[in-house]
């Protein structure tokens, strides 16, 4: 099997990867650029653990082979913002929405393109957007608090919604 | 941790004794073992080294505002660093039972206190002041009348030359500043741009990465392997054959070993293994039940408590209640798959991974190794999860069996469909319910349960009925049900199961709490008011009255769609109100959820609130969407698409409300589960007079 080169900008920075071609692009991320925030989960797209952006799309990087990136823009959650404070991350922290933590850069990285979209989301928008987004914590209620307390921060002049680095 | 330092530890002397407390360097000379060690350093630095594992019920955040309160420093000033798996040092610290803050508290308060004193008597020594005229305050100790102040690293070379006071005072509840406060968790921020370490997270130089297959029939040994194909999957450097401890049965497997994660995976779709599956039943689900219905019908259980005379009562009755509820077996399904990193060296290993029982890790592995318990040293990291199944051998036995066989580092990954089929489970389990209702009173009331005893996987006597078969009744029904008669009936199968949130709570509470309002109905009483006319004790009087107050109980009509539930679990208390009613389309929609918490003492409502709700959320899975399930000694369900989780759109709003009292503090992360099966099942009773006995059950056909 032939090793592939796939050049891309992750968070920003220019990065070749040596990888085999039908690598997930969840396993480059996380073994070849060594970023560890994005998670896996389930491996077939049921959980949303992997969720990060591809040219600002939410994927699931489980099922998204690493020879999609080549050429892309790819943003996981270590990107999302300098600082830890996305409005979404500062409305996470003020509501303490993660237990144990394990799903939440994946529900943060859902989270940011529905806001981008949508910077008022309904519940029903919420349930459409973040429905593919397990947590077994059961830190729904919160998730939801904290969508909807990011948007507000947005619509009031927050920190611009930062997906497109 | 070398130089200046106030380093203060506490031990208990004995069972049932008060801890002592001492300065870390007298340890040694006493030769006595501590726990949950405090240091102070010269700047003033607070470290804390937490003995339990973090996994999401917020211990990280529990422990520091327990310690920042006597110590009188600011929250954010004291740094919490995992403790290594000891216990001899830090005794038991397998995280499990709701039991961290309930267990330690009171420890850590007074160790916190002494630690403050010492400090503040070292500033007076140096004033030549009054030690009454000092106070502490912020991380430092203040003299009142001059205003003078030193920060605590300023006194802890003072203050460690001082004796520990044996006696010192602890502040009352009113006076507290931060426990019983609703404040931040320290470790969200980590858990909001990635940089938390979860186990899966962990790479050391060096290190290797493998898969193993694994017997899917969960025993049996390995006939054959070839490995010839997956030798040639790039990036594949070894295959090895491996053997792990299922507490004390063995599993076999098959790792392969390669540079990464997903390149082992690859080379273990390319392994061809053949298997000895003889020796062992292999299991089906419809089987298991089928004989645990067979073994109520036609035989009495051990006794696990009997008074009055129930089957003259039940024998002599005419109209009997005599219902059989059932239970699944479930799996943890932790968000973060099982994973651990060994590195054998030689004459000792070294473990990272996410682990609920690091001290039992360390036991188990210089058994099975045959090394020094000291030249096992296991790092807990962050947990993506853990429910029970991380407190659980398994997973370090293979990758430090692995890492032996390489000589190099290696982490072992689980993928979801391993860590779903390989079990341990919990255990799915029967009850036999038989009551008599006589003048709208219970006049006999008996309950057989048949289903696995975890204790026996752990070497437990089975002699004796399971010590949980009561788990989730509240003890006081033994003092108001005179005719009593509760039983297990040993049941087996090679099927490992193993604790899940909330334990034996979580299947017996549905059981005795839909029966209880069967009872109710039967005695045509009012389910809440019945189970208050049985419930002698004035915490649970003051629950109810809560219950009734903040679901607006006393307002509703029947058939509105009301249930209720009560259930006991680690010394807490939990009270639920479940609304429901009819959906167009045929099936129930859940409009609401209010919890009542009695916990007693308690250091952060906010987690006590966020605990309860994660409960709730669990219980709504297991209790609708999901089941493990058997055929032919295969595990049925391998990933989520088969093992459906409640997501966003299905969760209800829910309240919880947290009663106020002095009592001894009580578990918060598992006791908001059990109540909730049974307080919506029994809702669905009441909005359509259909009585459901078997979960889990489909919320969208339930009505129809």
């Amino acid at each position: 099997m032939l090793m592939a080169t796939v050049s891309c900008k992750i968070n920003g920075k220019d990065q070749t990867l040596e990888v085999d071609p039908q690598m997930p692009l969840l396993w480059a991320i996380r073994d070849v650029a060594r970023l560890k925030g994005t998670k896996y989960g389930c491996g077939v797209a049921q959980c949303g653990a992997c969720v990060l952006h591809l040219n600002g799309e939410a994927v699931r990087s489980c099922v998204t082979r690493v020879t999609r990136a080549e050429g892309q823009k790819v943003v996981t959650i270590e990107g999302l913002s300098e600082n830890n404070d996305h409005p979404l991350q500062v409305a996470w922290q003020e509501i303490d929405v993660p237990q144990c933590g394990y799903c939440h850069s994946g529900q943060i990285m859902s989270a940011a393109v529905l806001l981008r979209e949508n910077p008022n989301p309904t519940d029903q928008d919420i349930d459409r957007a973040m429905g593919g987004n397990i947590c077994r914590c059961g830190t729904y209620p919160r998730i939801r608090k904290a969508i909807h307390r990011a948007a507000e921060m947005l619509r009031s002049g927050g920190k611009r919604n930062g997906t497109d680095l | 941790m070398g130089g200046a330092m106030l380093s203060l530890g506490f031990y208990v002397p004995s069972a049932g004794k008060e801890a002592t407390i001492v300065k870390t360097t007298e340890a040694e000379g006493f030769g006595v073992e501590l726990n949950a060690w405090i240091h102070i350093d010269t700047s003033g630095k607070v470290t804390i080294f937490s003995h339990r594992a973090e996994m999401g019920q917020g211990v990280y955040q529990a422990i520091p505002q327990i310690i920042a309160e006597e110590l009188e420093v600011n929250l954010d000033e004291v740094n919490i660093v995992f403790a290594k798996g000891d216990n001899k040092k830090y005794g038991n610290q397998v995280t499990g039972g709701s039991s961290s803050v309930r267990t330690t508290y009171k420890n850590l308060l007074k160790l916190s206190a002494t630690a403050r004193e010492m400090l503040m008597e070292a500033a007076a020594n140096r004033w030549k002041v009054s030690r009454a005229e000092c106070y502490a305050e912020s991380g430092h100790v203040f003299h009142k009348p001059s205003k003078r102040k030193y920060h605590y690293g300023e006194l802890v070379l003072d203050a460690s030359k001082l004796q520990a006071p044996e006696q010192v005072t602890l502040k009352k509840r009113s006076e507290y500043k931060l426990i019983g406060k609703p404040l931040r968790r320290q470790d969200t921020r980590m858990k909001t741009n990635g940089t938390a370490i979860f186990g899966l997270d962990k790479e050391i130089p060096g290190m290797l990465y493998a898969v193993v297959e694994r017997n899917p029939r969960l025993r049996g040994v390995v006939k054959s392997v070839d490995d010839t194909d997956a030798l040639k999957v790039p990036g594949v450097k070894r295959v090895v054959k491996v053997r792990m401890g299922v507490f004390s049965t063995y599993r076999e497997g098959v790792a392969v070993v390669a540079d990464s994660a997903w390149q082992a995976m690859q080379g273990r779709k390319a392994l061809r293994v053949t298997w000895d599956d003889t020796g062992f039943e292999h299991q089906n689900t419809e089987q298991i039940f089928r004989r645990q219905a067979d073994e109520l019908k036609n035989n009495e259980g051990l006794s696990f408590k009997t008074q009055g005379d129930v089957n003259a009562i039940l024998n002599g009755a005419s109209d009997k209640i005599d219902v059989v509820y059932q239970t699944p077996y479930q799996q943890h399904a932790c968000m973060e798959p099982l994973n651990c990193v060994a590195h054998w060296q030689g004459d000792k290993v070294e473990i990272w991974g996410p682990i609920q029982a690091p001290d039992w890790v360390q036991d188990y592995i210089s058994k099975e190794m045959n090394l020094p318990r000291e030249n096992v040293i296991v790092n807990m990291t962050f947990l993506g999860g853990g429910f029970g199944r991380k407190a659980f051998m398994d997973y370090p036995h293979e990758a430090v069996v692995i890492s032996k066989v390489i000589g190099a580092p290696v982490q072992v990954v689980w993928t979801r469909e391993d860590d779903m089929t390989q079990g341990p489970y919990r255990p799915g389990i029967s009850y036999r319910c038989e009551g008599v209702v006589t003048n709208g009173e219970i006049s006999a009331f008996k309950v057989k349960m048949a289903g696995q005893n975890n204790d026996h996987w752990r070497g437990g006597p089975k002699d004796k009925p399971n010590r949980s078969t009561s788990e989730g009744l509240l003890k006081p029904y033994f003092d108001s049900i005179k005719n009593l008669s509760i039983q297990d009936i040993p049941f087996e199968t090679p099927i490992p199961t193993m604790w899940w949130r909330s334990v034996y709570a979580s299947t017996n509470g549905f059981a005795y709490e839909s029966f209880l309002d069967e009872l109710a109905v039967a005695a045509g009483k009012d389910p809440l008011e019945f189970r208050r006319s049985y419930l002698k004790d004035e915490r649970a009087q003051k629950l109810i009255d809560r219950m009734q107050e903040v679901s607006g109980w006393k307002k509703r009509k029947k058939g509105d769609g009301f249930g209720v539930a009560i259930t006991e679990c680690f010394n807490s208390t939990v009270g639920q109100v479940v609304k429901v009613s009819k959906q167009p389309s045929g099936g129930v929609k859940i409009d609401r959820v209010w919890a009542v918490m009695d916990c007693g003492w308690y250091v952060n409502p906010d987690t006590i609130k966020a605990q309860v709700e994660g409960s709730i959320v669990m219980a709504l899975g297991a209790a609708t969407m999901h089941e493990i399930r058997f055929e032919d000694g295969l595990t049925v369900q391998k990933n989520f698409y088969a093992y459906p989780m409640p997501r966003i759109y299905d969760i209800p709003p829910i309240e919880v409300y947290i009663m106020e009292n002095d009592a001894d503090a009580g578990g918060v992360g598992e006791p908001g589960l059990p109540a909730f099966a049974p307080a919506l099942t029994n809702a669905i009773f009441d909005l359509t007079g259909k009585r459901i006995r078997k979960l889990p059950f489909d919320l969208n056909t339930v009505s129809s």
